[in-house]
C-alpha cells in the first residue's frame, strides 16, 4: 500500500461517525489515563531504568498496571521468569476480557484480532462495552474502537514519556495519580444501570478489599468471579429487575 | 538488571500483553462459550472497574484506612456528588481533584 492510499484510508477512517464517537468518549477518560501514564513513567525512571529502556518499555509493553508491578522486580535484578510469571498473573483479566472481544471481532481474520487484543487496555474495553452492550458483531464498532484506542495510546504514551524526562520535577507526593482513579469512578457510576448492578459492583469491591493480601493483583480475579456469581444468581432469581439487556 | 536481560525482559513483557490480551481471540475457530458464562460476564467491566477503584479509595498500606480525616473520602463524596449533579466524567474527576489536592497537598489528609 503506497503512502498516499494509506492516507486516504485514515481520512476516510476519520470521517466515520464512530472513530468521532470513540474520540469524544475517550477524551473524557484522557485526563485520568495521562495522570497514570505520568505516574508511571516517573516510577520506571525512578527506579533506577536508564531512559531509553524505559521509553522502549513504555512503548512496547503498554500495559500500565503489569509495568508498575514488574518494574520494582526488574530493578531488584529477580530473575526473567519472576518478571514474565508475575506480568501473566497480573495481565490474567484480560484473558476474561478477550473472551468478549472474541463476540464482537471473531470475524476478522488472526492479525486484526491480534492487534486488537494488543490495543485493547482496561479503559478501552470498559467504554467499548458501555456502548455496545450486545456481545454481537456490528460495522461501526472497529471505527469505534480505533477512536477510543487512538486517544487513549496517545495520551497514555505522550504522558508517560513526560513523566519520564521529568521524573525529578514530578511532584508525585501531589497523588496525581488519584485522578486516575476518578476518571474511572465516573465510568463506573455511569454504567451502574440498576440494582444488580449496583450489588455486582458492591459485591466485587468488597471481595477486592478482602482478598487485597493475595500476591500479582489476583485480588481482582476474586472481584470479577464474585460479580460475574451474584449478577448471574441475582437475575435468575429477579429477572425483571436486570436492565443489562442480553443478547 | 543489566542493559541486555532488560531488553529481553521487555520483549518477553511485550508478547505478554499480545497474548494475554488475545487469549480467546488467537485460535481460528471459536471455542463455544456456554451462554450462562457469556450473560456473566456482561459484569465484567463494572466488577473490573469495582476491584480497582474501591481498594483505591478505602485502603492504605494494605489496610482499611481507620480515620476519616483522609482526602480521598471528601473528595469521593464530591466526585460522586458532581457526576450525578451533571453526568460528566471528566467533571467529575475536576471536582474530585479540586476537593482532593488541597486537602492532601495543603492539609497532609
Amino acid at each position: 500500500m503506497t503512502v498516499a492510499a494509506a492516507l486516504r484510508r485514515v481520512a476516510a477512517l476519520t470521517r466515520e461517525p464512530e472513530f468521532r464517537r470513540g474520540l469524544v468518549d475517550m477524551s473524557g477518560m484522557s485526563v485520568g489515563v495521562g495522570a497514570w501514564g505520568l505516574v508511571t513513567g516517573v516510577a520506571m525512571v525512578k527506579s533506577g531504568m536508564p531512559l531509553g529502556v524505559a521509553v522502549l518499555m513504555s512503548l512496547l509493553v503498554y500495559a500500565g498496571s503489569a509495568q508498575l508491578v514488574v518494574v520494582p522486580l526488574m530493578a531488584a535484578g529477580s530473575p526473567l521468569w519472576v518478571v514474565w510469571l508475575t506480568a501473566c498473573c497480573v495481565n490474567l483479566r484480560f484473558v476474561i476480557f478477550s473472551a468478549m472481544w472474541r463476540g464482537y471481532f471473531g470475524g476478522l481474520d488472526r492479525l486484526r484480532r491480534c492487534l486488537i487484543g494488543y490495543f485493547s487496555g482496561d479503559v478501552v474495553f470498559v467504554l467499548f462495552q458501555r456502548r455496545f452492550p450486545d456481545l454481537r458483531p456490528r460495522p461501526e464498532q472497529l471505527p469505534y474502537f480505533m477512536g477510543a484506542t487512538a486517544i487513549n495510546w496517545t495520551s497514555w504514551q505522550l504522558m508517560s514519556l513526560l513523566g519520564m524526562v521529568l521524573a525529578n520535577e514530578v511532584p508525585v507526593h501531589w497523588g496525581l495519580g488519584f485522578a486516575g482513579v476518578l476518571a474511572l469512578l465516573g465510568v463506573l457510576l455511569s454504567m451502574l444501570s440498576d440494582r444488580i448492578a449496583w450489588l455486582a459492583a458492591g459485591v466485587a469491591g468488597a471481595a477486592a478489599v478482602a482478598a487485597f493480601a493475595l500476591p500479582l493483583k489476583l485480588n481482582i480475579l476474586v472481584g470479577i468471579a464474585a460479580a460475574v456469581a451474584v449478577g448471574l444468581v441475582l437475575e435468575a432469581a429477579y429477572p425483571r429487575h436486570s436492565r443489562i439487556r442480553s443478547r | 538488571m543489566g542493559f541486555w536481560e532488560s531488553i529481553v525482559a521487555i520483549l518477553g513483557l511485550a508478547v505478554i500483553t499480545v497474548i494475554t490480551r488475545s487469549f480467546f481471540l488467537l485460535p481460528e475457530r471459536e471455542w463455544p462459550l456456554p451462554e450462562w458464562l457469556k450473560r456473566g460476564l456482561r459484569y465484567a467491566p463494572l466488577a473490573a472497574l469495582a476491584t480497582v477503584l474501591v481498594p483505591e479509595l478505602v485502603m492504605r498500606d494494605g489496610a482499611l484506612i481507620t480515620t476519616l480525616a483522609d482526602a480521598r473520602l471528601p473528595a469521593l463524596l464530591a466526585a460522586c456528588a458532581f457526576y450525578f449533579w451533571r453526568h460528566s466524567i471528566l467533571g467529575t474527576l475536576v471536582a474530585g481533584m479540586a476537593v482532593y489536592l488541597p486537602l492532601h497537598v495543603g492539609l497532609g489528609w
